[in-house]
């Protein structure tokens, strides 16, 4: 890293929002990084790569509006010692492309890392057909691709950094709009497959990724304030390889929530509770919050949010009320 | 690249025979049903390509700077596997493993540069993309090193391949070159009767491909194509008519060898019909 991460700077980053900060952290990370490349299908400008582009001429490609070519294409530029980033809205990058991803990424573990900008629900009225619901379902249906959901804008570019680093396929999940929320301002250790316990308490155990960990965090204050209830949250940024050390923390609760911008089934909720099934442990409780699994009504971000109950009122409630029962 | 002496022809031609006998022992030996048909189709075109093109060297030293072949008709192993191991890339005893149980030499291409194949394929439409980006990055490197993907005709009805297609030419990756296996069938019958491909030859030239069409068995064609200077910026397609089964008489054009079994009696018969 090359410059001083502060309380200015993180600032000024959730102002530009993750997919600003990802075009930025690839130009910040190029010049240490002479095998990074970049592809786009013609989201270029929208993944933040505008300076990266111009700075970096000979290391982007638009390969048109063609995201299955994208991948096959990126795979067989990786062959020659290239790291390249492919970056597409979520829907386009893991089901339009998904058989190339799959044969590409997943069989031959071609060094490329999939970007997926605006996953959840952060497009808002651009509607059901640019959401990502279901990316992290489908790419961790396919094997050895490992998952990274940020939680805020300086966590992209740690995140960013991590996969420049890392040899083989990844899958990076962009989620929110700007602003977004902020969780870290100053540095930290971040290592993929190792999660953050932002927040301790004993009652409660709350897991959540990308942007819904700033809500967690707003939901377990609400929870103390409201109910004297004491939460721990924790950032589960990356889903796989899911943290081990997990399965120790979900013992020692009484309750476990699940907090997630996805479907309800194939994210995180899932991933733990087939945890809790495949460890045997007893007794535990899984509340999963996220998003239903049918296409969603229209709104802006904010009114998305609302409605599904993924803001921080929503969320205390939701826990609340199963917390009251157990 | 030089056009090869005239007198080489004959031994490709020999060559060609021993891959063919090969495919139909390993057809037998391996028993059930067997991609015969297009496997047979593109042996001059492969015996070709790793006896003038690819340098077996380059590619048993995984040398950055090589040629590489692409097989994106992924079924079309029995027209590859015999051939690497013609050309000195796989053993015979590795040859003996296809189809058995942990092999990496089943019905499509396992990606292993030990075995000389550099991708995995058996999808259609996955293997222009792929090489085209190898070539990309070959021009980045600064090498003067080709690419060569064989796809099918019944594969151009994937709209994966037009994709690739066209960003080939906007990208000018003169060291790209496409062979399209015209066999004039896929799985379920004559490509004619199922997509209109009419045109095909006009089609990837209007996409922006320098295209040569050929007759896909004859050698000096084929040696005409892939030696033909090439204009610059321009990726290569050579449009290779082929009889799919060739050289079978009983499986020429005859869309059950597609896909079909060699019984004892029928490989007897073939190999008759081939050594005569």
């Amino acid at each position: 890293m090359i410059f001083p991460f502060n309380k200015n700077l993180a600032r000024q980053w959730c102002r530009i929002g993750p997919r600003g900060i990802y075009g930025q952290s690839l130009l910040n990370l190029a010049e240490d990084f002479p095998d990074i490349f970049a592809v786009s299908a013609d989201l270029g400008n929208s993944s933040g790569l505008d300076r990266f582009k111009g700075k970096y001429l000979d290391r982007f490609i638009n390969i048109g509006i063609a995201e299955q070519n994208m991948i096959g294409f990126s795979s067989g530029l990786s062959t020659l010692g290239f790291n390249v980033f492919v970056s597409s809205f979520a829907p386009f990058i893991t089901m339009r492309a998904g058989e190339q991803v799959r044969m590409n990424l997943s069989y031959m573990q071609s060094n490329v890392k999939i970007v997926a900008i605006g996953s959840g629900i952060s497009m808002g009225f651009l509607g059901n057909s640019h959401f990502g619901l279901e990316d992290i379902s489908i790419i961790r249906s396919l094997p050895n691709i490992p998952i990274i959901s940020p939680s805020d804008c300086f966590e992209v570019y740690k995140s960013v950094e991590a996969l420049a680093k890392y040899e083989g396929p990844a899958f990076l999940r962009l989620t929110g709009a700007a602003p977004s929320p902020i969780i870290h301002t100053e540095d930290y250790e971040f290592k993929i497959g190792k999660s953050i316990e932002l927040l301790k308490g004993g009652d409660i155990l709350i897991l959540s990724h990308g942007t819904m960990v700033s809500n967690s965090l707003k939901a377990a204050q609400l929870l103390k304030e409201k109910h004297s209830i004491n939460a721990s949250v924790v950032n589960v940024h990356t889903l796989r390889p899911i943290d081990s050390e997990l399965k120790d923390l979900i013992m020692k609760y009484p309750l476990i929530a699940t907090v997630e911008e996805h479907f309800v089934s194939g994210g995180l909720g899932t991933i733990i509770s087939e945890l809790i099934t495949s460890n045997f442990i007893q007794g535990a409780k899984l509340i999963k919050l996220g998003l239903p699994n049918n296409f969603l009504k229209s709104g802006t971000y904010e009114q998305l949010i609302k409605r599904y109950n993924l803001n921080p009122e929503g969320i205390a409630n939701n826990i609340y009320e199963n917390f009251v029962q157990i | 690249m030089n056009k090869i002496r005239s007198s080489s022809y004959e031994e490709l031609i020999s060559d060609a025979l021993k891959v063919r006998l090969k495919i139909l022992e390993l057809a037998h030996s391996s028993g059930g049903g067997q991609h015969l048909g297009g496997g047979l189709s593109m042996v001059e075109i492969m015996c070709y390509i790793y006896s003038k093109v690819i340098d077996i060297e380059s590619v048993k030293s995984k040398l950055k700077e090589r040629n590489r072949f692409i097989l994106s008709k992924g079924h079309g192993v029995l027209g590859f596997y015999p051939v690497l191991h013609h050309y000195g890339l796989i053993s015979k005893e590795n040859l003996l493993t296809y189809k058995k149980e942990l092999s990496e030499l089943i019905s499509h291409p396992i990606r292993n540069l030990d075995n000389g194949i550099e991708s995995s394929n058996g999808s259609l439409g996955h293997g222009l993309s792929y090489g085209s980006g190898i070539a990309y990055a070959l021009k980045l490197k600064k090498f003067n090193s080709k690419v060569y993907v064989l796809i099918g005709d019944g594969e151009c009805n994937e709209g994966s391949i037009w994709e690739a297609a066209m960003s080939s030419s906007s990208l000018k990756l003169d060291n790209l070159t496409c062979i399209i296996d015209c066999n004039l069938f896929q799985s379920d019958g004559k490509t004619s009767s199922i997509i209109n491909q009419e045109n095909l030859a006009q089609r990837w030239e209007s996409f922006g491909w320098h295209v040569i069409e050929i007759d896909g068995h004859s050698f000096s064609d084929i040696d005409n194509a892939f030696s033909l200077f090439q204009p610059t910026n321009k990726p290569k397609l050579i449009l290779a008519k082929t009889v799919k089964g060739k050289g079978v008489d009983f499986m020429e054009n005859d869309n059950s060898w597609h896909h079909g079994r060699l019984t004892e009696s029928l490989y007897q018969e073939a190999i008759q019909k081939l050594s005569s």
